[in-house]
C-alpha cells in the first residue's frame, strides 16, 4: 500500500464523516429536557416507597419537580426543525473539496511524505559493506554501552574515534581501554595525541604527562616521543627538541611512515644535521632556506597569538608566546604579547601570579 | 510511511475540527437537525484520527525510527519498551499530543454516549470542544509538531530525562491530562449554556458524570505525582508548594467546589449562575495550568523544553479561551433564569460555605503562583513564595472548610437545622476530643497544632460515619434493618462518606509526617551501622551494577528492629551515560503505614557513602486519602440514578434524614 494511496484513504474516511449526518433522512433527534423530571419523579415515588424519604417532603418534591417538568413541557413544544437544504449542500461542497484541499496544503506545507520509514531494527541489519564509518562506530558504541568494561572495545574505537575528529570521545576510549585492558605505552601515547588534539594542537601539561609515563613504559615509543619533542619546542627549547627528535629518526625503521613529519620537524627547529638523508622529503626540508624555516615557525606562531586572542585564559600559552617572540628575536612583539596576557588574565588572580613568575624566569620585568 | 500518515491524520483532525466547531453552530442557530448532527460524526472521526497519530507516534518510538526528530531527541534505542513508550508523553511534542488525544476521547465519548442530551445542547457542547481543539492542534502543527523528520537519520537518539525514566511517568501525566482536559466538557457545555441562554437542574444532571470523571482522575493524577516526588526526587518530601504542582491543585479546588455546587444545582435548581462561572474557572486553570508547564515560564522538571514563540501562542490561547468565555459570561449571565431560594442554615448553605472556602483558598494558591512571575515580569525583581506563604494562608482557610464538612450532609435541604445537626455529631466530636487529650498526652512536646490537627481529621472521618451512621438509622432500629437501610442507600452517599473520610484521613498523614518525622543525615561506610527512630541499618556493602542505559551504584542495607533482622533496602544512584547525568533511586520500607526512606548522596573519597535515612510515620496514609476520595468519586460516578433533593417542608418533623 502507498502512502498517497493510505493518505486517500484517510481523507475519503474524513469526508464520509461529514457527509453522513447530511445525507440522513431522519436524523436522530437527542434527549429531552422533559424526561429528567419525569424520571426524578419516578425517582421520588420510589424514596418514598422505600422509606428514604418521609411523605411530606416527598410531596414537596414532587411538586417542585411537576413546576419544572410544566416549564419544560412547554419549551419543548415550539417547532424544533427547519431543514436547510441549501446550507447542507453547501457543507457537502466545503467537506468535498475545502477540506482535502486544506489538509492536503498544510501536509505537504510541514510533512515530508518523500521520506521513508527508518526504524533502527530495519536499519541495523544493513550489510557492514555498505554501512558507513558513523554507523559503524554507533553499533560498537551500543555494544560498549552495555558492556563498558570490554577494554579491547574501546581500544579498537579509540584511534577511529580520533581519526573521525571526536576527540574528546576518543580520549575518553583510550582512558576506558587503560582502565579496562591494562596500561600500554601505545595507549596512553594516543590518549596523550587525543589531549593535545583536543587543545588544538597545543601539548598541555596534561597531555605531556601521558607521553611521559609511555615513555616510562617504553622508552621505544615513537609517538610519544615525537609529541615530547614538540612540546619542548613549543616552549621555545629548540635544542631540546632536536635532542630527542634526533634520536628518534635514528631509530626509526627505514620504511616508518612518520619518518618525513620528525624529519620537516627537526628541520624546523633547525638542526641541520640529519642523519639518514636517503629520504627526499627530508631533503628537501633541509634544503629549506633559513627565511622559509623562520616563515613557518613564525606561523606556528601566529597562530598561537589567535588562539589566545580568542580564549586569553591560557597563561602557559601566554608564557609560551612571550617566549617565542623572544626567540625570534622581536622584543617589541614580546613586550606587546605581555601586555596584552595581563589585559586577558584582568580577574584571574592566580595567573597573574604565575605569569609574572613565568616572566620573571624568563629574564623578562616582572 | 507510519510517521506520514499520523501526520497527516493529525492535519485532517484539525480540517475536522473546523467544520465540527462552526457547522453544528449554525445548525443549532437555525434549528436544522442535520447540521447540529455533523457535530457528533466529526467527534467521533476527530477522535478516530488523533487516535491514529498518537498510535503512530507510540510505533515510532517503539521501533526507534530516529528519522523523527521527535524521537531521535528523546528515545534511545537500549531504554527498555516500556519506557519506549512512556517517553512518547516525556517531551513536549509528544505531551501536546497526548493532550489532545484526550480533548478528542471526552468529545468522542459525548458524541457516543449523548444519546439523552438535547439536539441543541450537544452539538453546542460539542463546537465548543472543537473550538479549543482547533487552538491546540494549531498549536501542535505549527509549534510543536512531533512528526517533524530528519533527512539524514542518526544512529542513536538523544534519550528520555532519566528523572523520567520511572513507572510513574506512565500513569501520573496520563491521569493529570484526564483530569484536565476532562474538565473541558463541563466548560464546553457551561458555554453551550450561555449560548443558548438556557440553564436548568436538567444540564447539572447531563454534566455531573463528565465532572466527576475528570475530578477522579485529577485526585488521582496530583496524589501519584506527589508520591512520585517523594520516591524520585529522594528528598523524602511529597509537596514542594512547586508553581507546576500549584498549577494542578488550582483545577482540583476549582473543581471540587464545582462538583458540590454541581449538586445544589441538580437537586435544588438553585446557584446556577454560579455553577456556570465555577465550570469556567475550572478549566481556564487547567489552560492556565498548561501555559505555566508548557511554556516554558517555570522551568522545572516538567519543562521540557522553552521556546518562546511556544509561550506567546499558548498565552494568546489562554487568552482567547479564558477572556472570551468570561466575557460571554458578563454578557449572557444576567440572562439567565435564577433558581430557588434556601435559607442560610441548609444543605444549600453549607454547599455555599464550601465553595467560598475552597474559592478562597484557590484565589491564595494563583496569588502565591503567579505574584512572583508578575513582579519579574513588571520590575526584574525574582523572590520565591514557598511553604510559609502557604501554610499560612492555606491552612487558615481548610480549618474551618474542614470543621464544616461533618454538618454539611446532616443538614436539611432548603432549611436545615444547626442545633440538630450538632447533636448527631456530639459522639464524633466527642471521639475527636479524647484523640487530642490521648495524643497530647503521649507525646507531649512537639508541635502543639500535631494534636489538635489529628483531632480535627478523626472529627471529619468520625462525621462522615456519623453521616452514614444516621442514614441507615444505626442503633436506632433493629441491626438487621439498619443493615438492610444500608445497601439501599445510593451509592452516591456511601461515594460521600467515603470522599470526606479520606480528606481526614489525608490530613492524619500530613500531620504526622511533618511532625514526628525523623531525619539522619550522615556518612556511612560498610559494616556501619545507623539508627533512625528505633530501626537499625546496617550498610553491608556498595556494589556496581550495569542496567540497560545506565550504570548504577547500589548499597546494600540490612534493616534490624531490636536485634532481629526485618529486611533490606537496597537505595542506588543511577549514572545515564547518553546524557550525562544521574538519578538517586530511593528504598522505601513499608511498616504498616510509616515508612523508612533511605536516598545516596555522593560517595566520599574513604570509601564512605553519604546517605539520608528518614523515618516517616503514617506517611502512606498521605496518598491513601485521595485514593479513598476518588474511589468515592467513583461509588458516586456508578451510581446512575437521579438526584432529587427532597426539601423539607416549613413545618416538617425532624425525625428522618432526607435521601440523596
Amino acid at each position: 500500500m502507498s502512502l498517497w494511496f493510505l493518505l486517500a484513504l484517510m481523507t475519503a474516511v474524513a469526508i464520509f464523516a461529514v457527509l453522513w449526518p447530511l445525507g440522513r433522512a431522519t436524523p436522530s433527534q437527542g434527549g429531552r429536557e422533559s424526561a429528567v423530571y419525569k424520571d426524578q419523579l419516578t425517582e421520588v415515588d420510589r424514596d418514598v416507597a422505600a422509606g428514604l424519604i418521609p411523605q411530606s417532603e416527598g410531596e414537596a418534591a414532587r411538586v417542585e419537580i411537576g413546576r419544572r417538568l410544566l416549564a419544560a413541557a412547554d419549551a419543548e413544544t415550539d417547532p424544533q426543525t427547519t431543514p436547510r437544504l441549501g446550507l447542507r449542500r453547501t457543507v457537502a461542497i466545503i467537506a468535498l473539496v475545502g477540506m482535502p484541499l486544506m489538509a492536503g496544503g498544510l501536509y505537504l506545507h510541514l510533512g515530508s511524505p518523500a521520506l521513508p520509514d527508518m526504524p533502527l531494527a530495519s536499519r541495523a541489519t544493513a550489510p557492514v559493506a555498505t554501512a558507513s564509518l558513523d554507523q559503524l562506530v554507533g553499533r560498537v558504541q551500543t555494544h560498549l554501552e552495555k558492556n563498558p568494561t570490554d577494554g579491547r572495545g574501546w581500544s579498537v574505537l579509540a584511534p577511529v574515534l580520533e581519526r573521525l575528529g571526536r576527540f574528546d570521545d576518543a580520549a575518553q576510549a583510550y582512558r576506558n581501554a587503560i582502565k579496562y585492558d591494562g596500561d600500554t605505552a601505545a595507549r596512553r601515547a594516543g590518549l596523550g595525541e587525543s589531549l593535545v588534539s583536543v587543545a588544538n594542537g597545543v601539548v598541555t601539561a596534561d597531555a605531556k604527562a601521558e607521553f611521559d609515563r609511555a615513555v616510562a613504559l617504553d622508552a621505544k615509543e615513537a609517538k610519544a616521543r615525537y609529541f615530547l619533542g614538540l612540546a619542548a619546542e613549543q616552549d621555545g627549547n629548540r635544542t631540546q627538541a632536536a635532542s630527542i627528535w634526533q634520536p628518534l629518526l635514528a631509530d626509526a625503521p627505514p620504511d616508518a611512515p612518520w619518518r618525513p613529519v620528525v624529519a620537516a620537524a627537526l628541520a624546523r627547529v633547525g638542526a641541520a644535521k640529519v642523519p639518514a638523508l636517503s629520504d627526499d622529503t627530508i631533503a628537501s626540508a633541509q634544503n629549506m632556506s633559513e627565511a622559509d624555516r623562520t616563515t613557518m615557525i613564525r606561523g606556528m606562531v601566529d597562530r598561537l597569538a589567535t588562539r589566545l586572542k580568542q580564549n586569553g585564559d591560557d597563561v602557559e600559552g601566554w608564557l609560551r608566546l612571550v617566549r617565542a617572540y623572544k626567540v625570534l628575536n622581536d622584543p617589541e612583539k614580546s613586550r606587546t604579547a605581555r601586555d596584552d596576557a595581563r589585559r586577558a588574565l584582568g580577574q584571574n588572580e592566580a595567573g597573574l601570579r604565575q605569569l609574572n613568575e613565568g616572566l620573571k624566569a624568563m629574564g623578562i620585568d616582572g | 510511511m507510519i510517521a506520514e500518515a499520523g501526520h497527516y491524520a493529525l492535519v485532517l483532525a484539525l480540517a475536522l475540527a473546523l467544520i465540527q466547531s462552526t457547522v453544528p453552530v449554525i445548525g443549532a442557530r437555525l434549528r436544522d437537525p442535520a447540521l447540529m448532527n455533523v457535530a457528533r460524526s466529526t467527534a467521533l472521526a476527530q477522535l478516530l484520527f488523533v487516535g491514529l497519530s498518537f498510535l503512530a507516534l507510540v510505533t515510532l518510538h517503539v521501533t526507534s525510527d530516529f528519522s523523527v526528530a521527535n524521537v531521535y531527541e528523546n528515545s534511545h534505542s537500549l531504554k527498555p519498551l516500556i519506557y519506549k513508550i512512556t517517553g512518547v508523553w516525556g517531551n513536549h511534542e509528544g505531551s501536546m499530543l497526548l493532550w489532545v488525544s484526550i480533548l478528542a476521547l471526552f468529545g468522542g465519548m459525548v458524541a457516543a454516549f449523548g444519546n439523552n442530551l438535547p439536539l441543541s445542547l450537544r452539538s453546542l457542547a460539542l463546537a465548543v470542544q472543537a473550538w479549543v481543539s482547533t487552538a491546540f492542534y494549531l498549536f501542535i502543527l505549527i509549534t510543536s509538531n512531533p512528526f517533524l523528520r530528519l533527512a539524514n537519520a542518526p544512529i542513536e537518539g538523544r534519550d528520555l530525562n532519566p528523572v523520567l525514566q520511572d513507572p510513574g511517568l506512565a500513569i501520573h501525566p496520563p491521569m493529570l491530562y484526564l483530569g484536565y482536559v476532562g474538565f473541558s466538557i463541563s466548560f464546553s457545555f457551561a458555554v453551550a449554556a450561555l449560548i443558548e441562554g438556557r440553564i436548568d437542574a436538567a444540564w447539572a444532571r447531563w454534566v455531573r458524570p463528565w465532572t466527576l470523571m475528570a475530578w477522579i482522575f485529577l485526585t488521582l493524577g496530583i496524589a501519584m505525582g506527589s508520591y512520585w516526588a517523594y520516591y524520585e526526587l529522594g528528598w523524602g518530601g511529597w509537596w514542594f508548594w512547586d508553581p507546576v504542582e500549584n498549577a494542578s491543585l488550582m483545577p482540583w479546588l476549582a473543581g471540587t467546589a464545582l462538583l458540590h455546587s454541581a449538586v445544589v444545582m441538580e437537586k435544588r435548581n438553585a446557584l446556577k449562575v454560579w455553577t456556570i462561572l465555577l465550570a469556567i474557572l475550572t478549566f481556564s486553570l487547567s489552560l492556565l495550568g498548561t501555559f505555566l508547564v508548557r511554556s516554558g515560564v517555570l522551568t522545572s522538571v516538567h519543562a521540557f523544553a522553552t521556546d518562546p514563540t511556544r509561550g506567546v501562542f499558548i498565552l494568546l490561547i489562554l487568552c482567547l479561551f479564558i477572556g472570551g468565555s468570561l466575557s460571554l459570561y458578563a454578557w449572557r449571565a444576567s440572562a439567565l433564569k435564577q433558581g430557588g431560594l434556601f435559607a442560610p442554615i441548609s444543605r444549600e448553605g453549607s454547599l455555599v460555605l464550601n465553595n467560598l472556602l475552597l474559592t478562597t483558598a484557590c484565589a491564595t494558591v494563583f496569588i502565591g503562583t503567579l505574584y512572583p512571575l508578575g513582579l519579574e515580569v513588571l520590575t526584574g525583581e525574582r523572590i520565591s513564595v514557598g511553604a510559609p506563604f502557604f501554610n499560612l494562608t492555606f491552612a487558615p482557610l481548610f480549618v474551618p472548610l474542614l470543621l464544616a464538612v461533618p454538618f454539611g450532609p446532616l443538614l436539611a435541604w432548603k432549611r436545615g437545622d444547626l442545633l440538630g445537626a450538632g447533636q448527631r455529631l456530639f459522639a464524633a466530636g466527642g471521639v475527636a476530643l479524647v484523640t487530642i487529650a490521648v495524643l497530647w498526652a503521649w507525646t507531649r512536646g512537639g508541635s502543639a497544632f500535631a494534636p489538635l490537627a489529628i483531632g480535627l481529621a478523626v472529627f471529619v472521618i468520625a462525621g462522615a460515619l456519623t453521616d452514614l451512621a444516621e442514614r441507615c438509622m444505626l442503633f436506632r432500629v433493629p441491626l438487621s434493618i439498619a443493615f438492610r437501610r444500608a445497601r439501599g442507600l445510593p451509592r452516591a452517599s456511601w461515594g460521600t462518606v467515603f470522599a470526606h473520610a479520606g480528606v481526614g484521613v489525608a490530613l492524619i498523614g500530613i500531620v504526622c509526617e511533618s511532625t514526628w518525622n525523623t531525619e539522619l543525615i550522615t556518612t556511612l561506610k560498610p559494616n556501619d551501622v545507623a539508627k533512625v527512630a528505633g530501626y537499625e541499618l546496617k550498610l553491608d556493602n556498595l556494589a556496581q551494577r550495569q542496567g540497560p542505559n545506565f550504570a548504577e551504584l547500589l548499597a546494600h542495607f540490612t534493616v534490624s528492629e531490636g536485634g532481629k533482622t526485618i529486611g533490606v533496602m537496597t537505595p542506588s544512584k543511577r549514572n545515564f551515560t547518553t546524557r550525562a547525568a544521574s538519578t538517586t533511586e530511593a528504598a522505601l520500607m513499608s511498616r504498616g503505614v510509616s515508612q523508612l526512606y533511605i536516598s545516596l548522596g555522593d560517595a566520599s573519597a574513604n570509601g564512605g557513602i553519604a546517605v539520608r535515612i528518614y523515618h516517616k510515620p503514617m506517611v502512606l496514609l498521605i496518598w491513601f486519602g485521595p485514593v479513598l476520595m476518588a474511589f468515592g468519586g467513583l461509588l458516586s460516578l456508578s451510581d446512575r440514578r437521579l438526584r432529587v433533593g427532597a426539601p423539607k417542608p416549613a413545618k416538617a418533623s425532624r425525625s428522618l434524614q432526607p435521601a440523596e
